[in-house]
């Protein structure tokens, strides 16, 4: 139950994190100056919108769950595991960003879905 | 014209840092959090002395120096590479945590957990071969509506 609880945490606010801080940069805008005070200006611009900061509280949230994790299931499992985040990344994509997800895409979180299934079956 | 020789070894050199600082990471993540023990968030009391252990421990540092290095390396990387270049050489990450967490923390792994590894770094170098851009145009648009309410929140 808790493995279940942390995996879901891992992947849905690690995806939801990732979400959020890609709508935020989106607003920002794209950077074209890689010189450390205009990444310091486009940094701070893209902390006035607030979900950066829904963004990093969820990665913050995945990566403590990412912890508890670790501290009793083996990082053989676990780390393959989270890779179900690029089908949450999918649907996400898909549902929060409106963005268009191509077949061949879908093709390979189909793959990611079948090793998963083998991960948790090859589990001791 | 510029030689391109230069940049390939610099991209190469750093998907090369990507590939081990990631997993690695994990592992000494690993190994660190299972030296803290079990962990017990109650009461108030028992949490801090959770945290108090587990930032006491220098695995879960140079764990998280290691993450940040592969941070660092993927940024640096993605500023002139190509994403769909870059996420598909990084997707033996997930087969190097499984090899690292076997060879350095003596992990059991099953034939059926290596072939599922195998087929999960496949997917996932197959959804980095797709466009990272789905649309012609900037889906900035599509966005700010979304964005205005939370913003003005």
């Amino acid at each position: 139950m808790v493995e279940a609880i942390l995996f879901s945490l891992i992947i849905v606010a690690g995806t939801g994190g990732e979400l959020c801080v890609s709508r935020a940069m989106k607003t920002v805008g794209e950077v074209k100056d890689f010189r450390p005070l205009s990444i310091a200006r486009v940094i701070l611009r893209a902390l006035r919108v607030g979900w950066m900061w829904a963004g990093v509280g969820m990665m913050a949230l995945a990566f403590f769950s990412l912890l508890g994790a670790l501290s009793f299931l083996n990082v053989s499992f676990v780390v393959p595991v989270t890779a179900l985040s690029y089908v949450a990344g999918a649907c996400g994509a898909m549902f929060f960003l409106r963005e268009r997800v191509s077949r061949r895409r879908w093709a390979g979180v189909c793959l990611v879905v079948i090793g998963v299934t083998l991960v948790f079956l090859g589990k001791r | 014209m510029k030689s391109q020789k230069p940049l390939h070894l610099k991209t190469f050199l750093l998907i090369l840092v990507m590939v081990i600082a990631g997993p690695l990471g994990n592992v000494l993540l690993s190994k660190g959090m299972k030296q803290t023990g079990s962990l017990a968030w109650w009461p108030p009391s028992e949490a801090l002395h959770t945290v108090v252990r587990v930032l006491g421990s220098g695995s879960v540092w140079l764990g998280v120096a290691s993450l940040l290095t592969f941070f660092l390396a993927n940024i640096l990387v993605l500023s002139w590479a190509d994403y769909s270049f870059v996420q598909p050489a990084s997707s033996v990450a997930y087969g190097v945590s499984a090899l690292l967490g076997c060879l350095l923390l003596g992990e059991p792994v099953s034939p059926l957990r290596w072939t599922g590894i195998a087929i999960i770094c496949l997917g996932v170098f197959v959804v980095g071969q797709t466009s990272p851009q789905s649309h012609p145009h900037s889906p900035t648009q599509s966005l700010e509506r979304g964005s205005q309410s939370l913003e003005s929140t």
